[in-house]
């Protein structure tokens, strides 16, 4: 069970990451995703993994840790949030600029976009 | 009065969604409500600092939880000194996007105003590492919103480069986060500052693969040279007001700095020993360098206040990484001064833009209202690269002082005064092909309206700010030696955290 979740983590960070580096919007939309993903895992096992332990008071002998679930909870709803927000700017640069490299364009920092139009 | 600490994120979280629901079609109420808002925000924060002038620290348990089981919101000098800076800069910020008229550009620019401010309040006062990280994406989603204001897709592009950047920050942030909370098993700030301490160095991988995470994560939000290349493009692409606002979010990263590594991982653990002298100097270093070469490089004014920007967050970091009592007192005052020049530097910069065709640095006809447009870069300009007489000048005095019995003194001064120099040549050159050239062109026959008197009243209150931060130069240090000092004796913080009586207190054995 641990190697299955490490090595979960692991390949999902790995993909995220290398997917980041494309460099494209899409992609790397998509590898932010993967990361994400990974980082709730991650977050799921830092409370020790147990199997089949109630997270609130019962009668039972063993517990699970409650508190990395709450944090799971919240790291979820924000970075789906995030993600919406992204694809939104994200398309409208697309739509904007029919172009979806993430990296300037060579010497556009050198004169005001605004006035070569 | 215990109840005003929470306040500051209250009140602006109510305000927001109002601004939006009942006032969504009438920027005439939008401005008045969100006026009236920061400006009971400057009270109150003005309030708390006051309160907490005197040492005590405020605690605020939500729900009556006690902590660590509970989130809590704790009121010291430090967090409230940068509470109030946040208010004052945001007022004068959002006067001057009224003044400019940049707020009707665009959709909900006061909602997302406010819940920067909520953000940013938030992650001052808070005294819960994930709930730090909370206030992070509230202050982060609201200032891609602003970031964006009014379109266009040079700015979109920019906004993705920041808004991915940012969710990476994040994730690495949570990664922290986890390996924090796998090795301790809190993460209540006062908490973890007594569960820390009893690591063995022996078996201490974990801490301090947590301890370099949230170094790095917070070098990131403070735009620290290898990690700052989101800064450039975003603020130079972001509305004027906006850049001038997100003038303090670099701060929160240093923010967050200070206050982790002085309570929660001190500079004489044993477990992370080294890591500031080690890591974050050098890249403090850097980063002057970069910013201040960025500031002679650039060719359009906007990048060349953004590379100002990273510069003198570099001057901030190296002093904290010194982490004396005298280095932290010196980067609390170059702080507000900082955040202050920046905030000048990017509204004088959207001031000339609203004049002429582009902000490139050659010469253009002259502008309405150039010669107090000039006169106010020139001030500002002054006060950034840290000439006398202004706060920038005393700022770096402090800081050379304080890194005097550091290992690395030759090092600081060297860079410290060479990069002044550079940035002399910079912004001289900026500023005499932006201001002086344009006087050598014939004036264009339909010139643009001057700016409104507003927007140089917004603009003249931050530089009189700067000036009264020059003038009680004393006192501010005085106080900022304070701040330290209740920094490095965090025994009365912790007590206060976690001796409060609330909820599930005594805290119970077993989590």
């Amino acid at each position: 069970m641990e190697l299955l979740v490490a090595s979960a983590i692991g390949i999902l960070t790995a993909a995220g990451l290398y997917l980041v580096q494309r460099l494209r919007t899409f992609p790397v939309i998509i590898g932010v995703s993967l990361l994400t993903y990974a980082v709730n895992v991650f977050l799921f096992a830092s409370g020790r993994l147990t199997i089949g332990a109630p997270p609130i008071l019962s009668d039972a002998q063993t517990y699970t840790d409650p508190l990395p679930q709450a944090l799971v909870l919240t790291a979820i709803v924000i970075s789906f949030g995030m993600t919406a927000v992204v694809v939104m700017i994200a398309l409208g640069a697309y739509l904007g600029a029919d172009d979806d490299h993430v990296n300037d364009p060579a010497e556009s920092g050198d004169t005001d976009p605004e006035a070569a139009k | 009065m215990m109840h005003w600490i929470i306040l500051p994120v209250i009140l602006p979280a109510v305000l927001a969604p109002f601004i939006v629901l009942a006032a969504r079609y009438h920027i005439g109420i939008q401005r008045v409500l969100s006026v009236a808002g920061v400006l009971a925000l400057v009270a109150i924060t003005a309030g708390l600092a006051m309160q907490a002038s005197d040492g005590t620290v405020t605690l605020y348990q939500l729900g009556d939880w006690a902590a660590p089981f509970g989130i809590v919101l704790v009121a010291d000098r430090l967090s409230t000194m940068m509470a109030l800076l946040t208010a004052i800069l945001g007022l004068c910020v959002l006067l001057y996007s009224i003044g400019s008229k940049w707020d009707a550009r665009g959709r909900h620019f006061h909602a997302l105003f406010q819940f920067q401010m909520m953000g940013l309040m938030g992650a001052f006062l808070t005294g819960d590492l994930f709930n730090l990280f909370v206030f992070f994406e509230v202050l982060l989603i609201a200032s891609y919103g602003l970031m964006i204001h009014s379109g266009g897709h040079v700015r979109l592009r920019a906004g993705v480069q920041y808004v991915l950047y940012n969710l990476l920050g994040s994730t690495l942030f949570l990664f922290a986060l986890g390996a924090l909370y796998a090795e301790t098993g809190t993460l209540n700030m006062a908490d973890l500052a007594g569960r820390v301490a009893l690591i063995d160095a022996g078996g201490s991988v974990g801490i301090r693969v947590a301890a370099v995470l949230l170094l790095l994560v917070f070098a990131i939000k403070a735009a620290v040279v290898p990690l700052h290349f989101w800064l450039p493009s975003s603020y130079a692409e972001a509305p004027g007001p906006v850049a001038a606002l997100f003038a303090i979010m670099t701060k929160v990263g240093a923010y967050a700095i200070i206050r982790v590594y002085t309570l929660i991982f001190p500079p004489d653990l044993e477990v992370t020993a080294g890591l500031h002298s080690l890591w974050l100097a050098p890249a403090a270093l850097i980063s002057i360098a970069v910013g201040m070469i960025g500031v002679l490089a650039a060719r359009r004014l906007d990048r060349l206040v953004a590379f100002a920007v990273i510069g003198s967050m570099g001057m901030v970091m190296i002093a904290i990484a010194l982490f004396t009592q005298a280095g932290i007192a010196a980067a609390l005052y170059y702080i507000p001064h900082s955040t202050l020049a920046a905030a000048v530097l990017f509204l004088t910069a959207d001031l000339v833009r609203s004049g002429r065709a582009h902000l490139d640095l050659r010469a253009a006809p002259p502008i309405a209202g150039a010669s107090l447009t000039a006169g106010m870069f020139f001030v500002a300009a002054i006060a950034m690269i840290g000439l006398p007489p202004l706060s920038g000048f005393v700022g770096k005095l402090l800081i050379l002082n304080a890194a005097i019995n550091s290992p690395l003194v030759v090092w600081i001064w060297a860079v410290v005064l060479c990069t002044s120099l550079i940035s002399i040549v910079g912004f001289s050159r900026a500023g005499s092909t932006v201001f002086w050239k344009a006087l050598a062109l014939p004036a264009e026959d339909t010139q643009a309206p001057p700016p409104s008197a507003l927007a140089f009243t917004a603009v003249g209150g931050l530089l009189a700010l700067l000036i009264a931060l020059t003038v009680l130069a004393g006192p501010v240090h005085r106080y900022t030696t304070a701040i330290a000092a209740q920094l490095f004796a965090p025994a009365p913080y912790i007590g206060m955290v976690l001796d409060t009586p609330g909820k599930l207190s005594p805290p119970q054995e077993g989590n």
